[in-house]
């Protein structure tokens, strides 16, 4: 149940901000702050994101098989691979590091 | 779901044949649609069902904040403070949709319809195109694409989850993480966005011990105006940036 109330809360919420930028009108938010804040807000949290599904394990820190692929991910975006070859490249290193002990 | 690097190539000045546009929007919709596999089998895994799975890609529609959703109450986050941090990632849109209402000049009827699609393609190709209308095909072939193949794929990606057994196993714990990766690399143009990442990295993972699940990432999320407001207090303020 309790996974059917973030789901309802996320989708009425990310909805809404759509809908929200489409209504209001221009200008309103356009000051150079805001803006600012709006663009580098994602940075935050997508950092934090990969830094943690790649180094947490509950509440732990651990370093594991994970953390290979995430690696080799890195390196596929630093040669500008297309999004879908990134995410399979981490997928198959994690899955070769685990499946070798790692 | 940002395919950025792509849409560099889009960036052509002056007069674009419609099917110029509809082949540029349909390489973007079809690449990023396929990667809903990618969130079917991650959702699938974090212990949700097929249902909830593919109620996420129909409703919420935004690829970062339905990956952080499901890594959040796979983490053992509660449902508000998960869906707190899905919502933040999710305000980006709301900027999307500020450039897009003047650029498709949408009327007040359309806009309900239309906010679905408002993310990061559809802004990105839309806003690469020369003229309203070619901004106005772009918007839509790009968001109908996408929005079939994402939800098609989930589902197909939740139904292989089932039959794989161990996400695990097969490596696919890394595919959250990889994607939120690919999402952030471009974004990390200056200075500025590469100290906000690192200021992120080291309080979502030194809070990840002693806080609760969900909450170390939205006081990461503090690392921007933190940020700025160092940026602010030592006068390196490029308001023209963006």
């Amino acid at each position: 149940m309790s996974t059917w109330i973030a789901i309802g809360v996320t989708a009425l919420g990310c909805y809404g901000v759509k809908l929200v930028g489409l209504l209001v009108p221009a200008g309103a938010l356009e000051r150079p702050l805001i803006r600012r804040l709006a663009a580098l807000l994602p940075v935050a949290l997508l950092a934090a994101l990969t830094a943690q599904q790649t180094f947490g394990d509950g509440q732990e820190l651990v370093l594991d098989a994970r953390a290979a692929g995430v690696a080799v991910a890195a390196v596929a975006l630093v040669l500008r691979a297309p999004f879908l070859l990134v995410v399979a490249a981490a997928v198959v290193v994690t899955a070769g590091v685990r499946a070798l002990g790692g | 779901m940002a395919e950025q690097k792509a849409l560099e190539d889009l960036r052509v000045e002056g007069d674009k044949p419609d099917r110029v546009v509809v082949r540029d929007a349909l390489g973007v919709g079809v690449a990023v649609g396929l990667s809903g596999f990618a969130f079917g089998v991650t959702s699938a895994g974090s212990g949700l069902t097929l249902v909830q799975t593919c109620a996420l890609s129909l409703l919420v529609f935004t690829g970062a904040s339905q990956f952080a959703l499901v890594g959040a109450l796979a983490a053992g986050g509660g449902p508000l403070t998960a869906a707190a941090g899905a919502f933040f990632l999710g305000v980006r849109n709301a900027f999307y949709g500020l450039r897009l209402s003047q650029l498709l000049s949408l009327t007040r009827a359309v806009r309900p319809f239309a906010a679905q699609w408002v993310i990061d393609e559809t802004a990105a190709v839309a806003l690469a195109q020369p003229t309203r209308r070619g901004a106005r095909i772009g918007f839509v072939v790009t968001g109908l694409s996408l929005y079939v193949l994402w939800n098609l794929t989930t589902l197909l990606g939740g139904l292989g989850a089932e039959a794989m057994g161990d996400t695990d196993a097969w490596g696919l714990d890394a595919a959250g993480p990889a994607v939120f990766l690919a999402l952030l690399a471009p974004m990390l143009k200056s200075t500025t966005e590469r100290a906000v990442a690192g200021l992120a990295v080291v309080l979502g993972l030194g809070l990840l011990p002693v806080l609760p699940a969900g909450v170390p990432v939205l006081v990461a999320a503090l690392a921007a105006p933190v940020v700025l407001w160092a940026q602010g207090r030592s006068g390196d303020v490029r308001e023209g940036e963006r």
